[in-house]
């Protein structure tokens, strides 16, 4: 099987090769309006257009009376356009929201189209019109010419995105500002939704009505992870489309066909949303920045270094009463979590003794930072914000961890205004004891 | 003293709902105008209203002696800092070259001399540092100020601003302060919603006190008395406000 993938994908066999080049540049131009109508949120607008396209098609088949495609994609648009003005109309004029209006149109149309389809193929010559072949797709039903007007369609969407580029940044991030600089924004909307319903239209045969906007979302969702740049993104978005057409298509015409024979082989729509549905969980989890396992990380390595100070600010006010921080000291004499310990000796801020442990230089500096702010962040509270002294130190905990730098240049500028800036590390405000005990150690 | 914005016998409604009730006032030239009044009052709405973003219920407006459409490349906008979405794939600098669209038309691409030109505008807001940060991991005062930086590239005459000061830190305030009396001495005009009663005076040369209706409109010093803001502030006419809700339910005639 996976010889065949292999040799599918490339483009070997030339029956194959017209269907995987349709569904790729199919995969790419949705992916790529995709993004825009995603940042515009204006995603399930794709999804109500593809519904309201199957009694397009079917319309499309009852007027020719034959298996067109071009037909069909013009019934497809003309009823999936009508579906996304009648959104528009119903959000403009009525009270209805638009998440209503549009699972209203996705299922009065899709009913509709079911209906129809099924009264299409009860006639003698029904069968010819190939519209179950459109709930889901099935790529392998496309003729050269189909790929070559899907390829033809997706060069043009991508064409217009290309030059429209900055006009549908400005429109997606900053409505009313574009309007205010004199764009058409209500044409510009329209124009988008324009690209989503061809794109919608255009990607029928081979994904299918049901599973199409998982084309428009899925791959820019996805990208979205990866990047902070809105031009990378499409172009990621587009990569990743374009990835799940071919695969997607590829899957379906070399996965062995399923026993039942009424099936007639595996439907690509799901296999290209499943492909793409891979790609989002993928990036999901692996992406450097936004993805959740490098979340876990900086949360890991924060939550370690907040034990680490803790141990540090606890040994400090430990030794504090003696003066002399580098005192030997030991599990018994100051107790600590040995999690926390064994962090501090990696990092260099604690060192080993015979008798115990001592806090290095590093560390000592490091754990006068830490009391420092802790400190002064406390003197703030108990100055400024009114709050009694035996709470502050419950406040302060937590902060003093994250506190940026510039913060906490503020706080010293403001306590010096104040003439209340101690030199080095301020006197603890409270009694320490008790309360230190209650969070200090929960790493 | 030539005039800014004539705003004459406006009303703008909402789904039927009036908010402006017939306001009739001209906005001088050169003057930091501060519009002011309480929440509801409509502030914003007659900015977009001037603007043109939303549908006027009757009256007229002309900016600069003309139509709004016609003084589209001699005005400024500061949105409010919440209708946008913060997390959008674009970085400060990303933003502030949105200003030069309006100036390069369709197709043409931001070049070489509008990223200049846009990091002249975070220099002078403060923000050149922070240029390629995403707009996200910017604090709200930041945030606040690529949003000016992106009005100064659009080197407006005139400049109309939503609550420029809502929530943003000390520096933050004063670097809008300064940016403000730059505009000034180069003889642009700024129409800011403000609702910080107390730095009016400060900040302003000429209020527009709103409260559904004009209630007045003049230099700071004559027009902002405590007699009129307690006529913004204190007496609310829940006339007017039931009116507006029979008219929005349709029970009265009017459309």
């Amino acid at each position: 099987m996976f010889d065949e993938l292999l040799r599918l994908l490339t483009l070997q066999d030339a029956n194959t090769r017209t269907v995987l080049l349709g569904a790729t540049a199919l995969g790419i131009a949705s992916a790529v309006v995709g993004s825009f109508a995603v940042l515009r949120r204006r995603a399930l607008v794709g999804d109500a257009v593809s519904h309201a396209a199957l009694p397009g098609l079917c319309l499309a088949y009852l007027v020719i009376g034959d298996r067109n495609f071009a037909a069909f994609l013009a019934g497809a648009l003309v009823m999936g356009v009508g579906a996304a003005a009648f959104i528009a109309l119903v959000k403009a004029w009525t009270r209805v929201k638009e998440d209503a209006a549009i699972a209203l149109v996705i299922g009065g149309f899709f009913g509709l189209g079911i209906v129809l389809s099924r009264s299409i193929q009860n006639e003698p010559s029904g069968n010819r019109a190939g519209l179950d072949g459109f709930i889901f797709g099935k790529a392998a039903s496309m003729v050269a010419s189909d790929a070559a007007l899907i390829g033809a369609i997706g060069a043009g969407v991508i064409a217009c995105v290309a030059l429209l580029f900055k006009e549908f940044r400005v429109l997606c991030f900053d409505r009313d500002f574009a309007s205010s600089q004199g764009w058409p924004s209500l044409l510009l909307d329209l124009l988008l939704m324009t690209l989503v319903c061809v794109c919608t239209v255009a990607g029928l045969p081979a994904v299918g009505v049901v599973l199409m906007v998982s084309l428009l979302v899925i791959p820019p969702a996805a990208a979205r992870f990866w990047t902070n740049r809105l031009g990378t993104m499409v172009c990621l978005a587009g990569a990743f489309g374009g990835a799940a057409g071919a695969l997607g298509t590829g899957l379906s015409a070399t996965l062995p066909a399923p026993a039942s024979a009424l099936t007639r082989g595996w439907p690509t729509g799901p296999l290209i949303t499943l492909v793409a549905a891979a790609i989002f969980v993928i990036s999901l989890l692996a992406a450097p920045k936004r993805g959740v396992a490098a979340d876990l990380v900086r949360r890991w390595t924060l939550r370690r270094r907040v034990a680490r100070q803790n141990l540090l600010r606890r040994v400090y006010e430990a030794l504090e009463p003696r003066g002399d921080f580098a005192a030997v000291w030991t599990q018994e004499s100051i107790p600590h979590s040995s999690r926390a310990l064994r962090s501090a000796l990696r990092a260099g801020l604690v060192e080993r003794t015979e008798t115990g442990f001592r806090l290095s230089a590093t560390g000592r500096a490091a754990a006068a930072r830490v009391v420092r702010a802790h400190r002064l962040w406390e003197i703030y509270l108990i100055t400024q914000a009114q709050i009694a002294p035996d709470h502050v130190d419950r406040d302060a905990d937590q902060i003093e961890h994250v506190l940026p730098p510039e913060t906490l240049a503020t706080l010293e500028a403001k306590l010096a205004e104040e003439g209340r800036l101690p030199a080095g590390v301020p006197r603890s405000p409270h009694r320490i004891g008790a309360p230190v005990e209650a969070g200090a150690l929960r790493p | 003293m030539s005039v800014a914005v004539e705003v004459h016998d406006v009303t703008v409604a909402y789904h039927r709902k009036p908010v402006l009730w017939d306001i009739d006032t001209s906005l001088p030239e050169r003057r930091l105008i501060a519009i002011v009044g309480p929440n509801g009052a409509g502030k914003s709405t007659l900015l977009k209203a001037i603007l043109g973003l939303v549908p006027l219920a009757s009256g007229e407006i002309t900016v600069l002696g003309r139509t709004i459409s016609q003084a589209r490349r001699l005005i400024g906008y500061v949105p409010q800092r919440e209708s946008v979405d913060w997390d959008f794939p674009v970085d400060a600098l990303d933003v502030v070259l949105m200003g030069r669209y309006g100036k390069l038309g369709w197709i043409r691409r931001p070049g070489r001399s509008d990223r200049a030109a846009a990091m002249k505008c975070l220099e002078q807001v403060g923000m050149s540092d922070f240029s390629h940060r995403q707009i996200s991991q910017l604090s709200g005062g930041q945030q606040q100020r690529v949003f000016l930086a992106r009005a100064l590239a659009q080197d407006a005459q005139l400049y109309f601003m939503d609550e420029p000061f809502a929530g943003v830190d000390a520096a933050t305030e004063t670097a809008i302060v300064e940016v403000l009396r730059a505009l000034q001495r180069d003889g642009r005009t700024v129409v800011a919603v403000h609702h910080d009663l107390q730095s009016v005076p400060e900040y302003f040369d000429h209020v527009v006190l709103l409260n559904m209706r004009l209630v007045a409109a003049g230099p700071v010093s004559s027009t902002f008395t405590s007699a009129n803001l307690q006529k913004t502030y204190g007496g609310r006419l829940t006339l007017l406000e039931e009116a507006a809700e029979a008219i929005g339910r349709g029970g009265s005639a009017r459309r």
